[in-house]
């Protein structure tokens, strides 16, 4: 397990560098100007020779093979830079955000992987009225978008219902950030993120135990008169949930994404609203540093599932 | 390892992370909702960048945190504010020199010194500094302490509007000297001389500030005040509906929808912001004078009010608003279809088989770009592309960025928009100077006139207000002979509030959106009523 580890520890730095040195490719060949993005209304009526200075300043007509060397190298000895877009360094943004994007997602992930563990045992049975609404329901949510379902969610319960805020941390006249108001205000968007993965988990629970109830071990237990609750637990759940352990780590590349949404929809100050800011503003320091955490989370998501399937199933070993 | 201490090990890995979740949303001290009658949450659509002057912030005056030497008033009139008076200015127009008021502390404590504004002045010109706006105080040469209480400014050439520029806030030098000026904390965490002080600025969601209790202009009555960012028009309208806002800027289509709310009121605040279309001289058919003038004719201002605007707002015929004491009386130019085909005809544009006209093989017709996404500016394009091809010009709109319209902007036509009421200097001489074609966005349509470049040094360099008024009416004059925009509307700004307050008015506004805009540019004067 730890050779495991280790192996993959090692295989990151190059993906990660490869992924920085492309978001700066890319960034320097979209078509937005960081010097326009970074003045605003203001370079409308600045002079040529004031924006000329600024992109000077900012130090955006070096060739991008440079700044990402510049960046690289300042960045391993812990300087991330300055947020052009955010005007404060990145560190900053990244600490005063992080925190809240997580909460939001490991929330929704939570809620995703125990909801849908359960609801795709109790469903595994094939044929059952429950199984035919959940899974028709399912099959419904894995086709809706995520923000749509965020917009369908404040229709309802904010403006129809009153009964839970619209967005944000927490309540506008308040300035405080208070554990029963970010509750409320978590509960809309974690909601609609977590049941934008549930169905995946869902169905993948659903069809392994299924299948592990009609393999020869359960067969053997019913036999020997065991309780129906006993074999399912026992003996189908956990071969049954052998795919969906490879399933957690693959889901998050796509939680990551999801949140970028659920936290636009609902004003969530996590690191989404600075993501789609750094990306339209060309801001490459804040830019090459999300993407980084992403990568990272993707990465760890990948290794975190191979573990929890070895130890799962110890046929399958750490090796393989 | 073995399994089961693995286990172990990944049960006290979730936990861990688990304990991080729940201390990230847990944040000491704190109360609940708090509807109490001093406090007020309005809802805006802009967030700004930065709260650092250095940077650009509150530049024109307004910026609730911090004071400028000087303050507009209501009507845009300068008053003192950090300066006892207005400026003394010397015979050569060249040396302004402000007497301070002696006192004032920041919302830390330090005193206020003539050497806060020299800093503040000085900090914003170096090269280094990252100030967008920089470019209005080009004026500056230097800018020097005598004593403690007197700033003595020397300009490069006469300008005349100097005293409108130094609106402009003034920061603590003991603390922004000490940080980075582009990324330091201040920029987030700022200090001022200002009625209020800011109590948290989560970004992307709110900007909270509480009344300065020591200001020197008097304890405000409105004990917090909030600004949350919402972006979308329909959000803010439905939160101020559902009572989470006190006051929201909205569209014209639904501020009206508050239009029989009793306990609502809605602003309309006069601005300067203008919509127009530049006419790139280069372009063979826009830069045709005959065109231009007919176009002035064939457009229907009117119409574009009534349908566009919803009424908020008024004709253009210029870059001063017709409401202003710079309009220049008698260039207002009726919608004349009529006189606008004649014009075309006697300069030999002669219709076409398809009704297009002609002249010497070009066609009559040109691209006008207008931002996408801006609901806005594509209803005048259509309307002004729609009202051409009646004259016979057949005018093709397009959406798309500022990066896609920038390259173009030299060929093609531009709905363009702009306006800044401290005074006409400000929009006018970037507009309409011809050393300044094609400078940025600056003279957008590469306009050049000998006469009209002639009148903006001289309203420039003057002092006397009779002749620096002859001069803009002489440029207003101008642009109805040699016209290079069509001027289309001066968009009213709408304001929706709750009518708990007495002493709400509303200030002349520029085409910039910003924070200290709106019924609350003088949120420290509201009184809460019975």
């Amino acid at each position: 397990m730890a050779r495991l580890a280790a192996r993959r520890v090692l295989a990151a730095g190059p993906v990660l560098l490869a992924v920085t040195f492309g978001v700066f490719a890319v960034a320097a060949a979209s078509p937005f100007d960081p010097v326009k993005a970074y003045a605003g209304t203001a370079g409308l009526t600045a002079s040529r020779g004031d924006l000329d200075q600024l992109r000077a300043n900012l130090g955006v007509d070096q060739p991008f093979v440079e700044r990402w060397w510049n960046w690289l190298t300042s960045a391993l000895t812990g300087d991330l830079g300055d947020s052009s877009a955010l005007r404060q360094p990145v560190a900053d943004v990244i600490a005063e955000r992080v925190g809240w994007s997580v909460l939001l997602a490991a929330t929704a992930f939570l809620l995703a992987v125990l909801l849908g563990t359960a609801l795709g045992v109790l469903a595994a049975r094939r044929g059952g009225r429950l199984d035919r609404c959940v899974s028709s329901a399912a099959y419904t949510l894995e086709a809706a978008p995520v923000f749509w379902l965020g917009l369908l969610a404040i229709w309802l319960f904010a403006l129809k219902l009153g009964v839970l805020p619209a967005g944000g941390l927490t309540d506008t006249a308040s300035d405080t950030v208070t554990f029963g108001q970010t509750l409320s205000h978590l509960v809309l968007p974690a909601a609609v993120l977590g049941l934008s993965q549930l169905p995946w988990f869902f169905l993948y629970v659903r069809q392994g135990v299924g299948d592990a109830l009609a393999q020869d071990p359960v067969r053997g237990a019913r036999a020997r008169g065991l309780a129906e609750r006993t074999v399912l637990t026992g003996h189908a759940l956990r071969s049954g949930m052998l795919p969906m352990l490879t399933l957690i780590g693959s889901r998050v590349p796509e939680l990551i994404t999801g949140a970028l949404l659920v936290e636009t929809v609902f004003s969530w100050p996590g690191i989404a609203a600075a993501t789609v800011q750094a990306a339209t503003s060309v801001d490459f320091p804040l830019l090459a540093a999300l993407t980084v955490l992403a990568t990272a989370a993707v990465l760890l998501g990948n290794l975190l599932s191979d573990l929890l399937y070895g130890l799962a199933d110890p046929r399958v070993g750490f090796d393989g | 390892m073995t399994a089961r201490s693995i286990r172990a090990t990944a049960a006290a890995v979730l936990a861990g992370v688990l304990a991080i979740g729940a201390a990230a949303c847990s944040s000491p001290g704190g109360t609940g909702r708090q509807g109490a009658k001093d406090a007020a949450v309005v809802g805006i659509a802009y967030e700004p960048e930065t709260l650092s002057p250095l940077l650009g912030y509150g530049k024109d005056g307004n910026s609730k945190l911090f004071d400028g030497l000087l303050a507009f008033d209501a009507d845009m009139k300068l008053r003192p504010a950090l300066a006892t008076a207005l400026p003394e200015v010397s015979a050569d127009r060249l040396t302004y020199t402000y007497k301070l008021r002696q006192g004032v502390r920041f919302s830390d404590g330090k005193p206020f010194s003539a050497k806060d504004v020299v800093f503040t002045y000085t900090r914003i010109l170096d090269p280094k500094t990252n100030n967008p706006s920089k470019g209005e105080l080009d004026a500056v040469k230097s800018v020097e302490a005598k004593g403690d209480d007197t700033v003595v400014f020397t300009l490069g050439y006469p300008y005349a509007p100097f005293a409108e520029r130094t609106v402009l806030p003034v920061v603590p030098e003991h603390v922004a000297a000490r940080q980075d000026v582009n990324s330091g904390a201040f920029s987030g965490a700022p200090v001022g001389t200002g009625p209020y002080t800011l109590v948290k600025w989560s970004k992307g969601e709110k900007i909270t500030f509480a009344a300065n209790p020591s200001y020197w202009g008097g304890a405000p009555a409105v004990k917090k005040f909030t600004m949350a960012i919402i972006k979308d028009d329909d959000v803010r309208a439905t939160r101020l509906r559902a009572g989470d806002l006190d006051g929201a800027i909205l569209p014209p289509n639904l501020a009206r929808t508050f239009r029989n709310d009793e306990g609502r009121k809605t602003y309309a605040a006069k601005t300067y912001d203008y919509r127009n279309v530049t006419l790139p001289t280069a372009n063979k058919v826009a830069g045709d004078t005959a065109v231009r003038q007919a176009l002035d004719l064939a457009v229907d201002r009117r119409a574009m009010v009534d349908r566009i605007l919803d009424g908020a707002g008024k004709p253009a015929h210029g870059p001063v608003p017709t409401g202003s004491e710079w309009f220049a009386a008698g260039t207002e130019r009726p919608h004349d279809l009529t006189r606008a085909k004649a014009i075309l005809d006697a300069a030999g544009w002669k219709p076409g088989a398809d009704g297009i006209r002609e002249k010497d093989g070009v066609r009559a017709a040109f691209p006008l770009w207008y931002l996408s996404g801006d609901k806005l500016r594509q209803d005048h394009a259509l309307a002004y592309a729609s009202d051409a091809k009646k004259a016979g010009l057949d005018i093709t709109t397009q959406s798309g960025t500022w990066e896609v319209i920038e390259p173009r902007m030299k060929q093609d036509a531009v709905l363009a928009g702009g306006g800044s009421p401290g005074d006409p200097d400000f929009d006018q001489y970037n507009l309409l100077k011809s050393t300044l074609a094609g400078d940025g966005f600056n003279n957008m349509a590469s306009y050049a006139d000998a006469t009209v470049d002639r009148a903006l040094d001289d309203a420039r360099k003057s002092g006397d207000r009779a002749v620096r008024k002859s001069a803009y009416d002489t440029i207003q004059r101008e642009l109805v002979k040699n016209p290079g925009y069509t001027f289309l509307t001066h968009v009213d700004h709408l304001y929706v509030v709750n009518d708990r307050w007495s002493g709400l008015t509303t200030q002349v506004e520029p085409h910039d959106h910003g924070l200290a805009f709106g019924p609350w540019w003088n949120v420290e004067k509201w009184a809460p009523k019975k």
